[in-house]
């Protein structure tokens, strides 16, 4: 019998405290992201596709075009040139070509670069239906970001 | 009384539009107050706050096709969804929404409501009989042992409150608690009633959570054990009436609970009683309804029952018991 009472009165309060949960939840504000009008800041360690990094004092590609990146892909994603201007005594990069349909983003390419000049980018939105848009030109990129 | 024709059609007009708003709008305030409750945002695209996602939905779901799958019993099929929303609407008849909005003060106005809410039952089990497919089958035999074990305590506390009043028409009930809350038959302080009555508010509010089949007492579409239970083969507007027949069930149930037990139309302070008491009084029944959906998670139908049969029908007899003692002592 003391059961059964028991069971009444702890029962009741247990769905008080339940409902006293869900009142307090009710009046909190909202958790979830409004995806496509609140963009979300991506984790530091994100790894998205690869991107050039720029030598802040030149404003010029940090890439002395030594090909270490092209060397260490193992799905050879990467393709570049580079070419030497008359009168300087470094490599200049003309093109530097990401094939992301291959890409498994294991960062050997950044692991294998000397001079910083490659790292992840924050890119997670992408989309097409079309394999020629996701062939990257990193350079053009760079430029139409600066 | 007015017998001019007007009389009748104003008040159907006046019913069909409560009732369709109610319906419409309770689909976007049951959304709205599930995200909120786990903190999400619900419906807001279509209009501001999202209120035109009824109109969206209802467009939606008209445009489909109405698909009868074979080896059902057509007729009782589509007899099923419209038979879901005709006793929650012709409850409002009856219903005194003020102390002169009522379209016919019957006598035994308590009685054709809760006949008509059993009427509601069969419902959901045609629709399941109907619908030729085992899970249906087992949902309806869900709702009629839930609808039995639920209306005993709800008629034996209804008892109470009619033998307090003396009378089984819902304005005389209504009436007999007007001026202040403490008149109303919750707090009822002549004769002591307040003494006990919340037990039997608490059983009625129970009750009538489980005649709509709300959860937690929504076994009858356990999703996890009966796909959707009876409206399993439903789909397009078949689907919409029986979720606007749901809504309209909690509308007249919380208009009931109104009535019986927090005093109607009546103000707590004894001013300005009228129509404006009574709809905030079953919006708020309502928001606890839906507030009570987002917050318990379903039972087992046992123990569903075991609820009803141990617990809610021995307290709801000793309620009646007492209740008679009280009359009779002061």
């Amino acid at each position: 019998m003391s059961e059964y009472w028991n069971d009444i009165f702890g029962g009741t309060k247990s769905l008080l405290v339940g409902l006293g949960i869900t009142a307090r939840e009710f009046f909190k504000p909202v958790v979830t992201e409004q995806y496509p009008w609140e963009v979300p800041v991506m984790m530091p360690r994100f790894r998205g596709h690869i991107e050039l990094v720029k030598n802040g004092e030149t404003g010029r590609p940090n890439c002395i075009v030594c090909g270490m990146c092209m060397r260490n892909c193992p799905s050879g994603c990467i393709t570049l040139t580079g070419k030497k201007p008359e009168g300087e005594k470094k490599k200049v990069l003309t093109k530097y070509e990401l094939d992301f349909t291959k890409c498994s983003l294991c960062g050997s390419c950044i692991e294998g670069c000397n001079f910083n000049a490659i790292q992840f980018s924050k890119d997670y939105n992408l989309a097409s239906t079309r394999k020629e848009d996701y062939i990257f030109d990193l350079l053009k990129r760079l430029e139409e970001q600066s | 009384m007015d017998t001019s024709i007007w009389r009748p059609i104003l008040y159907l007009i006046g019913f069909m539009a409560f009732a369709g708003v109610n319906a419409a709008w309770l689909g976007w305030a049951e959304r709205k107050g599930a995200a909120h409750i786990q903190r999400r945002n619900g419906p807001k695209e279509v209009g501001p706050f999202g209120l035109w996602q009824p109109l969206a939905d209802g467009i939606k779901l008209m445009t489909k096709q109405l698909l009868i799958p074979s080896g059902t019993d057509d007729i009782l099929f589509r007899i099923a969804p419209i038979l879901a929303m005709i006793p929650a609407l012709t409850s409002m008849v009856v219903i005194p929404f003020s102390g002169n909005i009522q379209a016919r003060p019957i006598d035994l106005s308590v009685l054709l409501i809760f006949a008509l809410a059993s009427i509601g039952m069969f419902a959901i089990l045609l629709g399941g009989w109907a619908s030729g497919n085992k899970y249906a089958v087992i949902s309806a035999a869900r709702v009629v042992s839930q609808s039995i074990a639920y209306e005993i305590p709800m008629l034996i506390t209804v008892i109470t409150i009619v033998m307090i009043t003396g009378s089984m028409s819902l304005q005389d009930i209504a009436m007999s608690q007007q001026g202040g809350f403490w008149h109303w038959n919750i707090f009822r302080l002549e004769g002591g009633h307040f003494i006990y009555m919340w037990v039997g508010f608490l059983i009625y509010f129970i009750c009538s959570v489980a005649e709509t089949n709300r959860a937690p007492f929504d076994m009858a579409e356990a999703e996890s054990e009966l796909v959707a239970g009876y409206m399993t083969e439903y789909g397009s507007m078949g689907f919409g009436l029986f979720m606007m027949g749901e809504y309209l069930n909690i509308v007249v149930g919380a208009c009931m609970t109104t009535i019986l037990f927090l005093g109607g139309w009546g103000s707590p302070f004894g001013f300005m009683p009228g129509i404006w008491w009574f709809l905030i009084k079953i919006y708020i029944l309502i928001f606890a309804i839906i507030w009570i959906r987002w917050t318990y998670p379903r039972t087992q139908i046992y123990k569903l029952l075991n609820l009803s049969w141990k617990i809610l029908i021995p307290f709801s007899l000793v309620n009646l018991l007492v209740t008679a003692a009280f009359i009779k002592v002061f």
